[in-house]
């Protein structure tokens, strides 16, 4: 049964398509994104917490949903806006269509309608805060939406933490490091490159300690991506800063950000931010250019990286830092998913820059 | 900065051939704009004219000529280039730069091979060394091995296991290939690719077939930074030559994981093949696990590519021009978003859909089963924002006629069980669409065809929305369902029995248009500089109509028999010219492979189909504002194509600009014709129009035969025949009147002379002609397939007079405003000699861009001038014949016999050629020379002969024989024509032609290489073809001349003559500035 459903945005325009997925309501952050494969990862991946995603690609499910491709344990977009959702999806590997999967989690979907013009505004205008519903009259959307917190003003990266610390072992059994993952909404693939690069793995929660970290005593911290405004986690850069000199440290996307902030550093908001598959980053220490994948709506001012921390990796379609590394301590952290998933796995050489300097440092 | 040549040698792909396509005009035409860009002078060589890379505009220094070993080596040593980019001219290109070092050419004279290196070309072509290669990397290859015989492939099976597929080295498109089943297959496959390898060494490999078979198109750049452009997905699973498949782009079926898995292997391949450009990757993945091999590996410029290039809007031949000469990916701005740079990689928010074109609607007897040798001769490209809608635009693209998405083979009628041919043919997606409509299971088809299930799905959505449209009444919901998913008027009027335009008024009043989006490279995430779009049924319309003078070009779309690449070089000269004249030219096309579909090219690009439909909703969306002024069109440049929507659009009140509809019926229709020619005293072949056999006979008495016979409203001779008694005559209206839907049969007295044609400019008043060419041919043979010669050599001052003068009266009569073509045929009587005319086109004829090029009068430019209401007076042209270069130039098809099985090679009023080349030198027998050089026609020095002549040509053929065996031939011949030899006192080997008879017979001495060459001519019957026929298939699969007219054979003892060290080797501004001086 068609039943239509619409998509409000903050400045008031209003898409309509039909409802799939939950039959509720969502409200949160309308970003968009250019991978054209991956959906299952980009539902997965919390740093999308708090946030409506609409991928530019038009036909989305059409290998359906498998056992291998999840990045948390559920998941965590607030609402997800397809031009076309797969019914009857074709892959060996498919358990269910993405719409089943979207409406057995609690979430709602909208199909059908022209999410290039949608693309376009958050383009031009940027990002907005927007609802979708298939219930409310465009007045009521209208009141939920203005009755909303906005997405930059909630600690996102607490709702997708883990509550309690837990442990994994290396893939082959054969530990060779100890590595601290502090989890501000970590994606799986970290854990599991990790686990193959023969790491014992502790992940501990986002508000954990400088001293409880250390207590593990681990050769490397790995601060981990997660969602939404770096500049509302004051607990995690107090617990950041009593790790600097102590322990080698690598941070990705939300780590990045909080780690400028530990060096007095500073953040802000693009204008719709960088979400997709296809950046390329350029590695300033040896030249090398990488296709990247990112998600990231905030960056670290360049006129305010942090003391003693410089730039390592820039955009070459915006020149936004993408990279920092310490001038002196082991230190070095990315805007962008070295983790890929979704995306290109051309960044994988960072984690192992990681070991090199854990292994180092353990010397 | 970086270290750039000053001068680069760029090798063109020559002909069009299938395999070697239009896409190396787009790959050729770029890389020389590149150098232009970066101030590096270009030196381009190609045979084939009918190229925008040939323009003087495009590349600095131009050279038609042959492209052979010897011929580049004397441009070598004459413009000293200092670099040499192999990657841009198909298989052609890299052959020929290989053969370039071998000789030491590129040594001698210190020429550096820029880009991706000779040693590279010879890893990838060489299939043993290229396995190792991928072992020694961690990358996967099916089990195969090399052998230079057919008991080493045997031996090899043995140990794989049939099925295995056979594939030659250094062939292009497979040629020679396939896949063995049996091992009878395997002998006979074997020893075909044994043969077309130059190298004598086929690879026999564990077959993958039904496997999903993935391409990525990569670039790499001398710092090591390499991307992936896209990846595209073959509907046809592996099997299918992937220039005969159904491809989508980007990949549908693959999830991130798989799709990161083959971009990871493609780097990894382009890295150890150190390739510093573009390159195309070829995987087998296997649909149940995340097992994969790689199949093919391109370390050039491809079909692919410029698919690639076209569906994401990055513009990599631009691009790896630019790698080539140093530039690192970083340094090079994207040029569609005007700020981003080149080193990304392409998003796209719609999906693109490519279907071959193949040539199977000419060549009724061809083998239609597709395989690993492509058959293709071109191909439409549709992009949409869904499968369904992206397949059914692109199914409108391929223009078959009534041929939709509908149409089903008369002899598909079982109902239940369901049983259709699931083998893959050209036909298959129809016949997949009929059995869906029966009620066949999507994964029943899956089972058969190994097609991805999701394509059968979707397929499955187009038949619920037939049915859908044939019980329920038309709303306007319904209407923009299937609007949605890609139904054209045409198919909603036929299962809403309404007719198209109904359909179209409902639309309008419902306000369900197209809206039109950009191709933009990012998925919309920047705002992006260029206008390349495609329509869609969405809710936002990206095109900003813009006011001020504009036109529309009407382009040729795809590339298929009897319209060819020529009329893409006039669409993109129109476009030129239009932009030049202060207009905003707006292009329309559906053919990824061409120039006239670059970003760059037109100041507005629609990829579209071109139908009436599509073309009025483009020009509708032109119209500035609300009830604002439709754009003209202009129809003369896209062939048959634009011509044919002339009178659609005057109908539907859009102006079009240059000669009227009416004016082009005048001379279509050929009642109204030949009451026009008769009207101006101008002579014309006896005709009349029938539409029953009995009408026909009738006609036959008064006019007497010969007859040629063919339908009204022809493209390219098709379904034409010469038929000589009343027998044939019969037989032939039986089935012509089954094909052609209405139209009445056309037959004309075949006046058996010199044919000779006329392109001409018009504006109502001066009539100019810059050229006049004489065929080589006698009438009869399809003017696209005979040589042609400027300017002519066997015409009396008289009779070029008379041409001039009626197509001065011709071009005035009508009131032709723009181009105009004219075939006459002269007649020798008695003496006398009389002019008839056979045809009028009034459109951009095959030869436009020979003559422009031969006589440096820019026909198009001209034209369009007129159409924008400049007279050729302004221009300082008046009426009249130009003065004639002091050169020869000949114009010699190419077939591509060898490709297509089942196919009579014979010459005939029938087109059959798919490109052509020039010959040019201020001599006829250097000009012929380097023409057949150039189409692969040249005989060996003092070589065998073997000829088969008919009765009726015995006579004339004896002089040609004494000439050729004055130059030092030997003969082999069939029975009758020995004793014909013998009579006359000349040397020769009888060889039987029944086949039955022991050996050897005539196909034996083709085919274990005895004979150098084969002169074959029949006469119209039935039986003859048949006879000739084994002869002629034997000689185009072993690549041996075969000349089936008189005149080409007469024309050949002339130049063999001639040794080609006489040859000039100069540019074609110096071929027509020599006469000037002198």
């Amino acid at each position: 049964m068609i039943k239509r459903a619409i998509l409000m945005l903050q400045d008031g325009s209003i898409y309509e398509g039909e409802s799939f997925g939950a039959d509720c309501d969502a409200v949160g952050e309308v970003v968009f994104n250019t991978s054209m494969a991956g959906y299952q990862e980009m539902l997965t991946d919390p740093s999308y917490a708090g946030q409506i995603v609409i991928p530019t690609y038009p036909l989305i499910g059409n290998y359906g949903i498998n056992e291998i491709d999840a990045e948390s344990s559920r998941i965590q977009v607030r609402g997800f806006v397809v031009r076309e959702n797969c019914v009857e999806p074709s892959h060996y590997l498919s358990r269910q269509p993405i719409g089943d999967y979207l409406a057995g989690a609690g979430v709602p979907g909208i199909v059908g309608l022209d999410t290039r013009a949608i693309t376009r505004k958050l383009r031009d205008c940027g990002v907005m805060m927007g609802v979708l519903t298939s219930t409310r009259t465009p007045q009521e959307a209208a009141e939920i939406l203005a009755n909303a917190p906005g997405y930059d003003t909630i600690d996102l990266a607490r709702g997708v933490s883990t509550g309690e610390p837990y442990e994994l072992n290396p893939e082959d059994g054969e530990s060779r490091r100890n590595i601290v993952v502090v989890d501000y909404g970590c994606k799986y693939n970290v854990l599991r490159i990790l686990r193959s690069l023969g790491c014992n793995i502790r992940v501990v929660p986002c508000t954990t300690s400088a001293k409880d970290i250390l207590a593990y005593k681990p050769d490397g911290v790995l601060l981990s991506p997660g969602p939404g405004n770096p500049e509302l986690l004051d607990y995690a850069v107090y617990a950041i800063r009593g790790l600097i000199g102590f322990v080698p440290i690598m941070g990705i996307c939300m780590g990045n950000h909080l780690v400028a902030r530990a060096f007095g550093g500073r953040n802000f908001k693009l204008k719709f931010g960088h979400r997709g598959g296809n950046q390329p980053v350029k590695d300033l220490a040896t030249g090398h250019i990488y296709i990247t994948a990112q998600n990231h709506g905030y960056i670290v001012d360049p006129d305010g990286i942090g003391d003693g921390l410089e730039v390592s990796h820039v955009n070459l379609n915006d020149d936004t830092v993408e990279g920092l590394r310490h001038k002196d301590l082991p230190i070095f952290t990315i805007q962008y998913h070295s983790e890929a998933s979704s995306g290109p796995l051309d960044a994988l050489y960072l984690f192992n820059q990681f070991m090199q300097m854990v292994d180092k440092e353990k010397k | 900065m970086i270290n750039k040549p000053e001068k680069v040698l760029i090798i063109g792909s020559g002909p069009i051939i299938i395999g070697q396509a239009a896409e190396f005009d787009y790959a050729g035409t770029q890389a020389c704009k590149a150098m232009r860009e970066e101030g590096v002078i270009s030196v381009l060589v190609n045979s084939n004219p009918a190229t925008i890379m040939t323009d003087e505009d495009i590349a600095d220094k131009v050279y038609v000529e042959p492209l052979t070993v010897e011929m580049l080596t004397r441009i070598i040593e004459k413009e000293r280039p200092d670099g040499l980019i192999p990657t841009l001219g198909g298989q052609t290109g890299l052959n020929l730069a290989v053969a370039l070092a071998d000789a030491g050419v590129l040594e001698k004279y210190n020429v550096k091979v820029l880009g991706t290196s000779i040693e590279t070309i010879r890893t990838a072509e060489d299939r043993e060394l290229f396995k190792n290669l991928l072992i020694s990397i961690g990358e996967h290859v099916p089990p195969s091995a090399t052998v230079n015989t057919i008991e080493d492939a045997r031996s090899v099976a043995r140990e794989i296991g049939l099925p295995v597929v056979v594939r030659p080295s250094f062939t292009l498109g497979g040629t020679g290939g396939g896949m063995a089943h049996t091992w009878e297959e395997l002998d006979s496959i074997a020893s075909g690719g044994l043969m077309a390898s130059p190298t004598h060494q086929v690879l026999i490999e564990r077959s993958v077939a039904g496997w999903k078979e993935i391409e990525y198109e990569a670039m790499r750049d001398a710092a090591d930074t390499c991307i992936a452009i896209c990846n595209m997905e073959n509907i046809d699973p592996v099997g299918v030559h992937t220039g005969d498949s159904i491809v989508v782009a980007p990949s549908q079926t693959l999830t991130n994981k798989e799709c990161q898995m083959l971009r990871t292997a493609s780097f990894k391949i382009i890295r150890a093949l150190k390739i510093e450009g573009g390159c195309n990757i070829q995987f087998a993945l296997n649909p149940q696990s995340n097992e994969y091999v790689v199949i093919e590996v391109n370390p050039r410029l491809s079909r692919s590519s410029a698919l690639a290039s076209k569906a994401t809007g990055y513009p990599i031949a631009r691009v790896a021009a630019k790698i080539a000469i140093g530039r690192r990916l970083d340094e090079i701005t994207n040029a569609v978003t005007g700020k981003t740079r080149a080193s990304f990689e392409p998003a796209l928010d719609y999906l693109v859909v490519k279907i071959p074109r193949w040539p199977f609607d000419k060549f009724a007897s061809g083998d239609r089963l597709l395989g690993t040798q492509m058959k293709a001769t071109g191909e439409v490209m549709a992009i949409d924002r869904s499968f369904e809608a992206a397949l059914g635009k692109a199914v409108r693209s391929l223009e078959f006629g009534k041929k939709t998405l509908l149409w089903e083979d008369p002899k598909w009628t079982e109902s239940s069980p369901p049983d259709f041919p699931m083998e893959p043919t050209d036909l298959r997606l129809w016949s997949i669409m009929a059995a869906l409509r029966r009620g066949a299971s999507p994964e029943s088809i899956a089972q058969k065809t190994k097609i991805d299930l999701w394509f059968l799905n979707k397929m499955r959505n187009i038949v619920n929305m037939e049915k859908r449209l044939l019980s329920e009444p038309l709303s306007s919901e319904l209407m923009l369902s299937a609007k949605r998913i890609g139904f054209s008027d045409v198919m909603l009027g036929t299962l809403a029995d309404r007719l198209p335009e109904q359909v179209r008024q409902m639309r309008r009043e419902w306000g369900i248009r197209p809206v039109y989006k950009m191709v933009d490279t990012c998925a919309a995430e920047f705002d992006a500089a260029t206008s390349y779009f495609y329509s869609t049924y969405e809710a936002e319309n990206e095109t900003v109509t813009s006011l001020g003078k504009k036109a529309l070009v009407i382009g040729s779309g795809p590339i298929r028999i009897a319209q060819g690449i020529e009329f893409d070089y006039c669409s993109v000269h129109a476009s030129w010219a239009l932009q030049k004249a202060g207009y905003q030219s707006v292009m329309a096309n559906s053919n990824p492979e061409t120039v006239s579909t670059d970003f760059d090219t037109s100041t507005r690009l629609y990829f579209e189909a071109l139908d009436q439909e599509s073309i009025r909703d483009i020009l509708e969306n032109e119209a500035a504002g609300e009830d604002g002024e439709i754009p003209c069109s202009i129809v003369q440049f896209g062939g048959q194509t634009a011509i044919n929507l002339a009178e659609p659009l005057h109908r539907a009140g859009m102006p079009i600009i240059g000669s009227s509809s009416e004016t082009i019926d005048m001379t279509e229709d050929r009642g109204r014709f030949e009451a026009f020619l008769a009207g101006l005293g101008i002579p014309q072949a006896p005709c009349a129009a029938v539409s029953s056999i009995d009408e026909a006979l009738n006609v036959s008495k008064l006019i007497g035969y010969p007859l040629v016979v063919r339908p009204s409203y022809v493209l390219g001779g098709r379904a034409m025949e010469v038929v000589h008694d009343e027998s044939e005559l019969a037989r032939y209206m039986k089935t012509a009147v089954e094909l052609d839907t209405g139209r009445r049969i056309l037959i004309d007295k075949y006046l058996q002379g010199k044919e000779c044609e006329v392109d001409a400019v018009a504006d109502g008043e001066t009539v100019f002609i810059p050229g006049i060419m004489e065929h080589i041919e006698r009438a009869g043979v399809h003017s696209g397939d005979s040589m042609a010669v400027y300017p002519p050599q066997n015409l009396s001052q008289a009779e070029i007079a008379a041409i001039v003068d009626y197509s001065v009266r011709i071009g005035i009569g009508l009131g032709v405003k723009g181009l105009m073509n004219v075939q006459f045929v002269v007649v020798k009587q008695d003496g006398e000699s009389k002019i008839y005319v056979l045809e009028v086109n009034q459109r951009s004829s095959r030869t436009i861009p020979f003559i422009s090029k031969v006589t440096g009068v820019p026909m198009v430019d001209l034209a369009v001038g007129v159409m924008l209401g400049r007279s050729l007076k302004e221009h300082g042209y008046v009426s009249g014949l130009y003065p004639a270069r002091d050169l020869v130039a000949i114009k010699a098809p190419v077939f591509s016999m060898s490709k297509l099985t089942g196919v009579d090679t014979y010459l005939g009023p029938e087109m059959k050629s798919t490109g052509e080349v020039m010959g040019l030198d201020h001599n006829f027998e250097a000009a012929l020379g380097k023409a057949l050089a150039a189409a692969g026609m040249m005989l060996p020095h003092k070589g065998k002969l073997l000829l088969s002549i008919a009765d009726r040509d015995k006579p004339e053929a004896l002089p040609v024989i004494r000439r050729l065996y004055a130059r030092g031939y030997s003969f082999f011949a069939t029975e009758g024509t020995a004793a014909m030899i013998e009579a006359a006192g000349m040397p020769v080997k009888v060889i039987t032609k029944k086949l039955a008879e022991g050996h050897p017979n005539v196909l034996d001495v083709i085919r274990d290489g005895t004979v150098d060459g084969v002169l074959n001519t029949v006469t119209g019957v039935r039986a003859a073809l048949r006879d000739g026929f084994e002869i002629r298939r034997a000689a185009a699969e072993k690549r041996v001349p075969c000349f089936t007219s008189l005149d080409t054979a007469a024309a050949l003892a002339d130049v063999l003559a001639d040794g080609s060290q006489s040859f000039s080797v100069k540019t074609l501004a110096e071929y027509r500035k020599d006469e000037s001086m002198a």
